[in-house]
C-alpha cells in the first residue's frame, strides 16, 4: 500500500498518544452540552477502544467507565428531581414536597418535577458521562506499564515503585486464593468474616517476605547504580525540583484565580517549569540506565494527536461561532441541533481506529495459537 | 574468578556462625557445585558472592569476598550486577517487569547498555533459553519451569562473568530441569562462564561439575575437591553414586554414561535375582475419580481424568509442569468443583463437605507446607492442629517422629524446608485422614530428609492410608510408589506399576534403572538387598 513502516507493523501506540487524543476528545466533550454530539464522542472512542484494544487486564476499563457514566446519569437526573432548582414548563410529574421553614428559602425537596429540568440534567449528566468515557478509552488503550517507562531519569525510582505496587495487586489476589485454600486444608471456614480475619495476617506477610525477596533481586540486578556523582549535586537536585514544582503550582495558581494578577502567574509559572526541568535532567544525568526499545513516536502517534487536536479545536471554533448550537435550549424544549463543523470533527477521531498500527498482542496471538485480537476489516 | 578468604559470617542474634573461616577460590570458566545438608549455609555461602551478605541481609562478614578483583566490601551488590549475576530459590519473587522481555532486558537497563546491544542479546538469550515463543507473554501466566528459565535470562543478558544460582532445578520437571542444564553447560563451555550452584538433586548436576564444595554445616571447614573425591566420602550423594559404592566402583562414576561402561559385572552378577519388593497388599478404595473434568477460570486442565486410589498403596502422580497434577489433587480435597465427570474420596464428593469435615477423611500438603502454618511457634500450631482434629498431644508426638528434636519454640518460618515439611504433614495426620495427597514433598530438601519421608510415606501405607504423591522426583517415585500414573496436558497417558510405568520413558526413569537397563532395577536398595542375599 506504500505506508510507512511505522503504521503497518504491529505494536502498541505511545501510550502518550491515546492519552493526548482522549484529552482532545474530552476538552471537545466539556465544551458541549448537545446530547447528538456528545454521543458521537462517546461512539467514537468505544469504536476505537473496540479496534485497538489489547487482551492486557487495563483493556476492559471502557466498559467499566461506561458503566460508571450511566449510573452518573441516572444520579445526576434523580438528585434534580428531588432537589434541583424547579425549571418552569412542563410537569411531568408531581412527587410529594416537603415544606421547609421560611430560614430555608430556596432549598426545595420534591414537588412538580418538569420535563425541561429533567432534560437538562440528562444533558449534564451525559456530559460527565462522556468525559469518562474518554477517560476510560485511555486507560484502555495505554498500557500503563509502558506510560511509567515514558518518565524522566530522574522519576525513574518512582517509576518503578509504581510497577512494583501494580504488580502487588493481582499477587495478592493468588495470595488470598492460596491462604484460603490453606485454610479449607486446615479444616477452617474459608469464608465470612471470621475466614477474613485469618486470611489477612498470612496475605500481608507473604506479601512482606515478598517485597523483601524483590529489593535483594533489584539490588543484585544493579537497581540504584550512581554513576558516582558527589553528594552535593544530589543535594541541588532536589532542591532544584522540588523549588520548580512550588513555582509552577503558585503560578497555575495565579493564572487560575482571577483576582491575582495575570502578571505575577505567568512568570511564576514559567520560572518553576524551568527550574523543575534543570532539576530533572540534572537529576536524570546520575541515574546511568539506558531504556530497551523505548515507544517510537512516529507518524500514526501524530496523526492520533493531530486527531485528537482538530476534535478540540472544531469544537472551540463551533463553541464561538454558535454557541447555541453546542448547548441546546431546554426551554422551550427544541431537538437538538447538529452543527457540522463539531459533528465533522468528532467524526474525524474514528480515525486512529483504522490508521495506527494493530496493537502488538497480535504478535504473542500468533506463537499460542489463540485469537487474542480482532483483525480490524 | 571468585575468591574467599578465610570468611565467616554471623547473622545478628545468632549465636553461631552461619558459615565459618571459608576459603575458596574458584578459577575462571569452572562449574562449582555447592552441597550439604539443608541449613547448612548454602545460601549464606552463595549470597556472599555478590556482596547480598552483609550488605542487604545485615550482619557481620569478616575476612574477604573479592570477585574478578572486585572486594564486594567496597562494592555493593548494584555495583557488582555487571559481573555477577544471582538467581534466587524463587525466580518469582525476584521479578520486576510484567512482561517476559522487559523482565528480560531489566538487568541491561540498570547497566546502561546502548538499546541495539540489548535487542541482540535479547534474541540470543530466547534462543538460548527455549523462551523464543514467551517473548510478550505476562510473566504472571508462566509455569514454574518457564518462569526459572526466565529468571536466569534476566541475569545472563547482563553477560556477568559468574552465574549464582540456588536450587535452579528444584522446581522443574526432569526434562524442563535438563534444558536447564544443558544451557548452564553451555554457558561454561562456550562463553567461559563460572557458575557456582547449588543443589539438593545431585543426581541432575553431580556430573557438570569440575569441582564440589562439600558444606558441612555447624562450622565446620567446607571440603572442596573433585566431584569423584567429595563423592567416595559424602554423606549426601546421588544414586548413581551410591550403587558406585555398592559395587566398589574406581574410579567412582558420576554420569550414567560412565556408570553403564563399568555396570557388565555388576549386571552378570545380578542375572539370576530379580527386584525383590513386597507387594503391598491393596485394600478398598479410599478414592475414585471418574471422567472428571476440572479446570480454573478459561483453561480446562483435566480432560476426563479417571483414576482410582485403594487404601495401602502409595501412588506417584507425574507429568511436566502444568499437566494437571496439582489440580487433580485440588479436585480431591474439593478445592475445585468438577465440571463433569465425578470425585469420591472416602464414599463421599468432597466439594460438598465442610472443611471442619473434610479433614477427617482427606489431608493435602500443599506445594509450599507454609501456607498451611500461622500459629507464631510450633508448640502452638501443634495445640491448634490437635484442637482440630480432637487428639490431644497428637501432632507433636507425629512431629517427633517425622522430625525429631524440633524445639516447639520456634517459629515455623524460622524452620528448615524439611522441618516445615514435617511439621506440615504432622498437622495433616493429625485428623488421620485415610487419604492424604502431597504436593512436591522433595523441594529443598536433602537426601537424609527425603531417605526419612520415604520411610514415613511407607509407613503410612503399611498402616492402610492411601498416599498420593504427586512429584518431579523420580529417584523418591522409584524409591517408594507401588504405582506411578502419568499426567500430560490434562489426561492419564499412563498408570500402572511403579517398575513398568518408569523403566518405559527416559525422562522418568531413575539413575539405577538407567544403569542396568534392560534389568528391571530400580533403586540402590534394590540392588543390595538382592546382592546380600545373592
Amino acid at each position: 500500500m506504500g505506508l510507512p513502516a511505522s503504521f503497518v507493523v504491529p505494536r502498541g501506540l505511545h501510550p502518550g498518544a491515546w492519552w493526548l487524543w482522549a484529552l482532545g476528545l474530552a476538552t471537545a466533550a466539556s465544551r458541549t452540552r448537545n446530547p447528538v454530539l456528545l454521543l458521537i464522542i462517546a461512539a467514537v472512542a468505544g469504536c476505537v477502544v473496540a479496534a485497538r484494544r489489547t487482551e492486557a487486564p487495563w483493556a476492559r476499563a471502557y466498559a467499566t467507565f461506561l458503566k460508571l457514566g450511566l449510573v452518573v446519569i441516572a444520579i445526576r437526573v434523580v438528585l434534580q428531581s428531588l432537589f434541583g432548582l424547579p425549571l418552569p414548563g412542563h410537569v411531568v410529574l408531581t412527587l410529594p414536597a416537603v415544606d421547609l421553614p421560611s430560614w430555608a428559602a430556596g432549598v426545595r425537596i420534591g414537588g412538580p418535577v418538569t420535563r425541561e429540568e429533567i432534560t437538562a440534567a440528562a444533558y449534564d449528566g451525559l456530559r460527565l458521562a462522556t468525559l469518562l468515557c474518554c477517560l476510560g478509552a485511555a486507560n484502555a488503550l495505554a498500557n500503563p506499564f509502558r506510560l511509567l517507562r515514558c518518565l524522566p531519569g530522574a522519576l525513574y525510582e518512582a517509576g518503578v515503585a509504581v510497577v512494583v505496587a501494580m504488580s502487588f495487586a493481582p499477587q495478592a489476589v493468588t495470595a488470598v486464593s492460596r491462604v484460603r485454600a490453606a485454610r479449607r486444608l486446615r479444616g477452617r471456614p474459608d469464608r465470612g468474616i471470621r475466614a477474613l480475619r485469618g486470611l489477612a495476617m498470612p496475605v500481608l506477610e507473604g506479601a512482606l517476605e515478598r517485597s523483601v525477596a524483590l529489593a535483594a533481586s533489584m539490588d543484585s540486578r544493579g537497581y540504584g547504580r550512581s554513576a558516582g556523582l558527589p553528594a552535593r549535586t544530589r543535594r541541588l537536585t532536589a532542591a532544584l525540583v522540588l523549588g520548580g514544582l512550588l513555582g509552577v503550582c503558585a503560578g497555575t495558581y495565579g493564572l487560575l484565580d482571577a483576582s491575582a494578577s495575570g502578571l505575577l502567574g505567568l512568570p511564576l509559572l514559567a520560572a518553576g517549569a524551568a527550574l523543575a526541568v534543570a532539576g530533572l535532567t540534572l537529576g536524570g544525568r546520575r541515574v546511568s540506565r539506558t531504556r530497551y526499545r523505548p515507544d517510537p513516536w512516529a507518524g500514526p502517534e501524530w496523526l492520533t494527536v493531530a486527531c485528537g487536536l482538530v476534535v478540540a479545536t472544531a469544537f472551540v471554533v463551533a463553541g464561538a461561532r454558535s454557541p447555541a448550537a453546542l448547548a441546546p435550549a431546554v426551554a422551550p424544549l427544541v431537538v437538538p441541533p447538529l452543527p457540522p463543523l463539531a459533528a465533522a470533527g468528532a467524526l474525524l477521531a474514528v480515525l486512529p481506529a483504522w490508521l495506527t498500527p494493530s496493537p502488538a498482542a497480535a504478535r504473542a496471538a500468533v506463537h499460542t495459537g489463540q485469537s487474542a485480537v480482532r483483525e480490524p476489516a | 574468578m571468585i575468591d574467599f578468604d578465610r570468611v565467616t559470617v554471623t547473622y545478628d542474634g545468632a549465636a553461631t556462625p552461619a558459615i565459618a573461616d571459608v576459603t575458596l577460590h574458584v578459577p575462571e570458566g569452572e562449574l562449582c557445585l555447592v552441597v550439604g545438608p539443608t541449613g547448612s549455609g548454602k545460601s549464606t555461602l552463595l549470597s556472599a558472592v555478590n556482596g547480598l551478605v552483609p550488605h542487604f541481609t545485615g550482619g557481620r562478614l569478616a575476612g574477604r569476598v573479592t570477585v574478578a578483583g572486585r572486594d564486594t566490601r567496597d562494592h555493593p551488590p548494584r555495583e557488582l550486577a555487571d559481573i555477577v549475576g544471582l538467581v534466587g530459590q524463587d525466580p518469582a519473587a525476584g521479578f520486576v517487569t510484567d512482561v517476559v522481555t522487559d523482565e528480560l532486558a531489566y538487568t541491561m537497563e540498570s547497566i546502561g547498555l546502548a538499546p541495539d546491544v540489548m535487542r541482540r542479546r535479547i534474541e540470543d538469550t530466547l534462543d538460548l533459553l527455549g523462551l523464543a515463543d514467551l517473548r510478550d507473554r505476562p510473566l504472571a501466566t508462566l509455569s514454574g519451569g518457564q518462569k526459572q528459565r526466565v529468571a536466569i535470562g534476566s541475569v545472563l543478558t547482563a553477560h556477568p562473568r559468574v552465574l549464582v544460582l540456588d536450587e535452579p532445578t528444584s522446581a522443574l520437571d526432569p526434562p524442563a530441569a535438563d534444558e536447564v542444564l544443558a544451557a548452564l553447560q553451555r554457558l561454561v563451555h562456550d562463553l567461559g562462564l563460572t557458575v557456582l550452584l547449588a543443589e539438593h538433586r545431585l543426581e541432575r548436576v553431580a556430573q557438570y561439575a569440575d569441582r564440589i564444595v562439600y558444606v558441612p554445616g555447624g562450622g565446620r571447614p567446607v571440603d572442596v575437591d573433585t566431584p569423584a573425591r567429595v563423592m567416595a566420602t559424602a554423606a549426601v550423594a546421588p544414586p548413581v553414586v551410591e550403587l558406585g559404592r555398592l559395587a566398589g566402583w574406581d574410579p567412582l562414576p558420576l554420569s550414567i554414561r560412565d556408570a553403564r561402561r563399568l555396570a557388565g559385572p555388576l549386571r552378570a552378577r545380578l542375572a539370576g535375582a530379580s527386584p525383590a519388593r513386597a507387594a503391598r497388599p491393596a485394600g478398598a478404595t479410599a478414592a475414585e475419580v471418574r471422567g472428571l473434568v476440572a479446570g480454573y477460570g478459561s483453561t480446562v486442565a483435566l480432560r476426563g481424568v479417571d483414576l482410582a486410589l485403594r487404601r495401602g498403596e502409595v501412588v506417584a502422580l507425574m507429568g511436566r509442569n502444568g499437566a494437571g497434577k496439582s489440580t487433580l489433587l485440588g479436585s480431591l480435597v474439593g478445592l475445585l468443583r468438577p465440571r463433569a465427570g465425578t470425585v469420591t474420596v472416602d464414599g463421599r464428593p468432597p466439594h460438598r463437605q465442610p472443611p471442619r469435615e473434610l479433614v477427617r477423611h482427606v489431608g493435602l500438603v500443599p506445594q509450599d507446607p507454609t501456607d498451611l502454618l500461622y500459629a507464631d511457634t510450633v508448640a502452638a500450631e501443634s495445640a491448634l492442629a490437635d484442637a482440630d482434629a480432637g487428639s490431644p498431644g497428637r501432632t507433636a508426638g507425629l512431629l517427633d517422629r517425622l522430625a525429631p528434636g524440633i524445639d516447639g519454640g520456634t517459629h515455623p518460618r524460622d524452620l528448615s524446608e524439611g522441618q516445615r515439611l514435617a511439621l506440615a504433614l504432622a498437622i495433616v495426620l493429625a485428623s488421620a485422614p485415610p487419604v492424604l495427597l502431597l504436593d512436591e514433598p522433595t523441594r529443598g530438601l536433602d537426601y537424609g530428609a527425603k531417605a526419612r519421608l520415604a520411610a514415613v510415606l511407607a509407613d503410612l501405607a503399611d498402616r492402610g492410608h492411601a498416599v498420593l504423591l504427586a512429584t518431579h522426583d523420580v529417584e523418591l517415585a522409584a524409591e517408594v510408589a507401588d504405582r506411578t500414573v502419568v499426567l500430560a496436558d490434562g489426561e492419564v497417558v499412563a498408570d500402572g506399576p511403579t517398575r513398568d510405568v518408569v523403566t518405559q520413558s527416559p525422562s522418568f526413569a531413575p539413575q539405577v534403572a538407567k544403569i542396568l537397563a534392560p534389568d528391571p532395577w530400580l533403586t540402590v536398595t534394590d540392588v543390595r538387598t538382592a546382592l546380600t542375599h545373592a
